[in-house]
């Protein structure tokens, strides 16, 4: 595909060169407060972009995504507390964790549709929600303090600000390639498709319930990792992680970046992000600016801002899609 | 056995809170199609306002009513400034759009009442225990909540049932565009309906608000429960929402009562007592999660959809 010179492409390389350089230029000016925010940014783009997997390109509405998120924090705070602190043990029990979660979660609930669906996500992310509060052991309701970061031997020092952003930011650049490449793969296209009309595949001979629910699982695992680079971000994992405001949260980063788009999630989640970050500094009371501004992103910029950058009419919309806008606005 | 019996009470009564919640949901969704995340705020409006006008008025049936009409009224403001633009989209839209509703009443409503939460105290000749059984006392209020949700579902059943307004409620659902053209005011409808549901959750709210305390954020957990609820007894349906309520109410009351004392015949004290309340609260997952393996569409499925 030539890039035409829209907008798109030249916020993307933008941001990304900002993403780069701002290490840069926090140790220049030792405003630590500005990496801290860019690496949780990072990490919840990267749970974003799990979520725009399945959301974006596969159609299945989660809203129960935040549950990876403490899946995989908690294996990490967890393993901690009884004295596993090496990453290389943490981290595959974490992703694993996570993947074995939406398993079982996605073979329950990829047998429903559409409403049902958001439903039942949800009502399962609440109920591993109450999982995590009801573990006295670790925490309760409190949430369980990380005494040591995941210990990578001499090859990592998370508790490093800068090398742990950088390696968030790898993370989440390898996150979005491998989505990438899955999305315009074979696997990719059934999925794609059977967003549009299941029946249809399934009848030119494509099981869509096992390619969905590998899409899901695939999903669940890349929010487990960034529920893993969180719990090592903060330091700390408690119930609240996996609430579902937060479930809610990663949804608004994917819609407002621009469903089904590469790199969407991340525009999202910096947008969100920065943008919750200046409410609060102008209002107590800045949910209050966020919630109908919501509304009004849902009502009059449904592509998010990834389709706002385009600036050229429909460019990338197939005629099946076009078709499905068209009809979803009758 | 008394206990037993008190707590078989105190599941049917939040199975009655869950039911005026639920309907109010599946009212919506089935008449118009829509995902109304924000129908916990709703119960939780209704309850600041109970807290609020009985407070002013000083008395308490009045201050209900009053909180009643009110929330009514909010409701139908919320279905004509945003609800209205959603209908016929994505439930995707539906999701963000309430969710951005729900960040919204949290934030009003702490700045409006503060971040405190508030008690709404029961009128004397309400908090009494009447004697049920011998040896068996029961807060009269908690029978006045059952006795009112019944009453409320019988109302519905001849209000959707028995009415012109509810056949058209029925033929709204079924062909809105027909309704139009047969030259009924299809939108005020809606409006109503949605007013109508708003009341339910308000009514839920105001009813609860005695039993705990009223504070930001208390309509979502319940929410929740509300939607396990609708998977259960399938979605659009009231008869299915009334006997799904009753279902969850009892396992989730019984299994928080006696579940704790089940575990600790096959488990150690201590390992019963770490995993009894993680467990109990999953418990009406559990059940979801079995009802969807037998019946994926719930209880009740809605055929027409």
């Amino acid at each position: 595909m030539i890039a035409a010179p829209n907008a798109r492409n030249l916020l993307v390389p933008a941001l990304l060169a900002f993403l780069l350089l701002l290490p840069v230029y926090t140790s220049l000016s030792g405003n630590t407060f500005l990496l801290t925010l860019f690496t949780r940014i990072l990490i919840l783009a990267l749970a974003a972009t799990s979520l725009n997997l399945i959301l974006g390109y596969g159609g299945m509405v989660s809203f129960g995504h935040a549950a990876y998120l403490g899946i995989g924090g908690y294996a990490i705070g967890i393993l901690a507390s009884e004295g596993v602190t090496s990453g290389f043990v943490q981290w595959p029990i974490a992703l694993a964790v996570s993947a074995l979660a939406a398993l079982v979660i996605g073979l329950l609930c990829l047998r429903t549709r559409g409403l049902y669906f958001i439903m039942i996500t949800l009502a399962f992310a609440q109920m591993i929600y109450y999982v995590g509060a009801g573990l006295a052991r670790y925490g309760g309701d409190d949430g369980l303090t990380i005494q040591r970061r995941s210990q990578f031997g001499g090859w990592l020092n998370l508790s490093n600000k800068t090398m742990f952003y950088y390696l968030c930011l790898a993370l989440l650049l390898a996150t979005i390639y491998l989505v990438w490449r899955l999305v315009n793969s074979r696997f990719g296209m059934v999925i794609q498709g059977a967003r549009s009309n299941e029946r249809r595949m399934r009848s030119i001979g494509f099981p869509t319930f096992r390619y969905r629910l590998t899409c899901f699982v695939i999903a669940g695992t890349l929010c487990g990792l960034s529920g893993a680079l969180l719990a090592n971000h903060t330091d700390f994992v408690s119930p609240a992680m996996m609430y579902w405001t937060r479930s809610g949260d990663l949804i608004v980063m994917v819609v407002l970046g621009g469903m089904a788009s590469t790199f969407g999630p991340l525009i999202g989640a910096v947008a969100l992000l920065v943008l919750e970050e200046a409410l609060s500094g102008i209002t107590e009371y800045w949910q209050i600016i966020l919630g109908p501004l919501l509304l009004l992103v849902v009502l009059f910029a449904r592509r998010g801002i990834d389709g706002l950058l385009d600036v050229s009419i429909f460019p990338r919309l197939s005629p099946a899609k076009a078709l499905e806008a068209k009809v979803g606005r009758g | 056995m008394i206990y037993f019996i008190e707590q078989c009470l105190n599941g049917v009564q939040l199975g009655m809170m869950l039911f005026l919640l639920a309907a109010g949901l599946t009212l919506i969704f089935g008449i118009m199609d829509l995902v109304n995340l924000a129908h916990g705020s709703l119960y939780m409006v209704g309850a600041y306002f109970a807290a609020t006008f009985v407070g002013w008025t000083d008395n308490f049936l009045l201050g209900v009513a009053l909180a009643l009409v009110a929330t009514l009224i909010v409701g139908m403001a919320v279905e004509v400034v945003a609800m209205r633009r959603l209908y016929g989209r994505d439930h995707l839209d539906h999701v963000l759009g309430t969710f951005g509703l729900i960040l919204f009443f949290n934030e009003l409503v702490r700045l409006l009442w503060g971040p405190a939460g508030m008690t709404l105290p029961l009128p004397a000749w309400l908090n009494v225990a009447v004697p049920l059984l011998p040896g068996l006392f029961y807060p009269l209020y908690r029978l006045v909540i059952i006795a009112v949700t019944i009453a409320v579902a019988l109302f519905l059943y001849v209000l959707v049932m028995r009415t012109r307004l509810g056949m058209l409620i029925r033929a709204g659902a079924s062909n809105r565009e027909m309704v139009g053209a047969l030259g009924i005011n299809i939108k005020l409808l809606y409006t109503l309906v949605f007013g109508l549901g708003a009341a339910l959750a308000g009514l839920a709210g105001l009813m609860q608000a005695p039993i705990l305390t009223v504070q930001i954020g208390m309509g979502e957990n319940i929410l929740i429960v509300a939607f396990v609820v609708i998977v259960i007894g399938g979605i659009g349906s009231i008869r299915g929402a009334f006997v799904a309520s009753l279902f969850v109410g009892m396992v989730d009351t019984i299994g928080r009562a006696f579940f704790p004392d089940l575990l600790r015949l096959i488990l150690t004290r201590e390992a019963a007592a770490t995993a009894a309340p993680a467990l109990s609260s999953m418990l009406i997952y559990l059940l979801m999660t079995a009802v969807l393996v037998l019946r994926p569409e719930g209880l009740f499925p809605v055929s027409n959809r």
